[in-house]
């Protein structure tokens, strides 16, 4: 994969500088298929539009650049890496010399420090799993009332088979003192502003030293794309994507838990509203906990909100949680009144999107719905879990189909 | 201020490497002077697009402030008052 000799944030600044002075003539940009419940702004502003390596997803913001998959994609377990939505909180994104681009590895949590060249990763041993990669606020622009920020509908959200190396298999380079808390993650991204703050998260310990938290450096069988990480970021299954560190170039275990803006403002959902196993205790407040695990999920991906569809078509879709299995993905044709069980697809493990297929045999128009429920469990909601921020959005998906 | 005069004069020396971001028109009135010289510095105008026509004045207002205070945009007192009241007259609800 070529390395893109760009830095978005210089174009973008090019872009508004003429916009200023020489009212150039308007772009016809491509619509895209956008669906209902968004801000009206959206409906006013995206556009399809390809960024260098991509397909044209749907363009919700070029700077920094936030574009959400269109919902075709979904109709398989794997999301194409050009097709795989991009999402970052700040515009400098630099060009990575894989020559020179390195991780640092250290913090006053480990016994000593290392660096790591892509080749020092790539000569260790490798494993790999299929894991989605989910925006803690996807669908947020589903959210009434309306809530602030970047305001996604279905599509940002992705499921890759990555390849890399164990975080776990990295820190013992180092060491981990016993009473380390937190391991700290940062990119080579940055703010245009220096006092901005720097995008830096971090993960408890013991989801650091999983088995299937990984350095990624693959991504369904190739390099990153530039606007997915390249060439490395972290891979944490089950975990919202906030977690899933592009760039990366900084690991640190810390004694402390990680007190900057995007850990002790940012990404936090109130607590005692979702459904939590996975716990992020050393960043608890009284009132608030880190997002961490994703919410049981599925979408309906086969046809579009009222499309005329032929008896016994199946209808499909795709279903997720956050790492426990998908059990059951049920069906109503009824607007939810009845309910009967769709047929899972195959597995490709519990981080992994799961496909699933329903013949449709019941004629007229209808509400069709879909609910997907975990092995511990755990199911969609009916009604919308208000939280400040807009985050971990799982109301069954319905739409309406006329079967004839 | 000093990082932002900085990338002013890279951007213009860097048409070269320019992407395809395409101009975002915001409504005509007053203050978009003031929006487009300050919010652009650090992201696309599209995002004020995007979260419309939704929000109130209070949250409108409380956008600014948090770009100010929590991002540390270098918005001088005037601007931002101007700012707010072009958000709130042309995409609050």
């Amino acid at each position: 994969m070529p390395t893109l000799n760009r830095r978005h944030f210089l174009g973008g600044s090019v872009a508004a500088a003429a916009t200023l002075t020489s009212g150039l003539p308007k772009v016809e940009a491509a619509q895209p298929d956008l669906v209902a419940g968004l801000p009206d702004g959206v409906r006013a502003s995206a556009v399809l539009d390809a960024l260098p390596g991509k397909k044209p997803l749907i363009k919700l913001s070029y700077r920094p650049p936030n574009y959400e998959t269109p919902l075709a994609y979904f109709r398989e377990a794997i999301t194409p890496n050009d097709a795989f939505f991009v999402r970052y909180h700040l515009a400098v994104i630099p060009d990575i010399d894989v020559k020179t681009w390195k991780i640092a590895v250290g913090g006053d949590g480990a016994n000593g420090q290392a660096e790591l060249t892509l080749q020092d990763l790539q000569a260790m041993p490798a494993t790999e799993v299929v894991a989605v990669n989910q925006c803690s606020g996807n669908r947020r622009g589903l959210f009434r009332p309306h809530v602030p920020g970047v305001e996604w509908g279905y599509g940002a959200m992705g499921c890759a088979r990555w390849k890399g190396v164990r975080l776990k298999d990295v820190l013992d380079k180092v060491g981990l003192k016993k009473d380390a808390v937190e391991v700290v993650l940062d990119g080579a991204d940055g703010p245009v502003v220096d006092k901005t703050p720097d995008f830096i998260k971090s993960i408890p310990v013991w989801k650091a030293i999983e088995d299937t938290t990984l350095i990624a450096y693959e991504m369904n069988g190739q390099a990153l794309p530039h606007f997915n990480g390249y060439p490395a970021r972290l891979v944490v299954p089950g975990w919202t994507g906030t977690y899933w560190m592009k760039h990366l170039t900084s690991i640190r275990a810390q004694l402390k838990p990680e007190a900057s803006f995007w850990m002790s403002a940012a990404y936090r959902i109130p607590l005692g509203k979702f459904p939590l196993v996975a716990r992020f205790t050393s960043q608890d407040t009284a009132t608030n906990t880190p997002i961490t695990e994703m919410m049981v999920n599925s979408l309906i991906t086969s046809h579009g909100d009222g499309a005329e569809v032929k008896a016994d078509s199946l209808l499909g879709g795709i279903a997720w949680d956050g790492g426990y299995g998908i059990r059951t993905v049920e069906i109503s044709s009824d607007g939810g009144k009845t309910w009967v069980a769709a047929t899972l697809g195959s597995d490709l493990g519990r981080y992994a999107f799961r496909t699933w297929s329903f013949p449709l045999q019941v004629k007229g128009k209808q509400t069709i719905m879909a609910r997907a429920a975990n092995v511990i469990g755990e199911t969609q909601t009916a009604e919308l879990i208000p939280n400040p921020a807009g985050y971990h959005h799982n109301v069954m998906h319905s739409l309406s189909l006329t079967v004839v | 201020m000093r990082t932002l005069a900085l990338l002013g004069l890279a951007a213009l020396i860097a048409t070269a490497a320019a992407a395809e971001e395409k101009p975002i028109a915001l409504k005509p009135a007053p203050g978009l002077d003031k929006v487009e010289a300050n919010c652009a510095s650090c992201h696309s105008l599209d995002y004020i697009q995007m979260n419309s026509p939704f929000p109130s004045a209070a949250v409108w207002d409380a956008e600014v402030t948090k770009m100010i205070k929590v991002f540390g945009a270098p918005i001088e007192d005037g601007d931002a008052a101007a700012i707010k009241n072009y958000l709130k007259q042309n995409y609050g609800n």
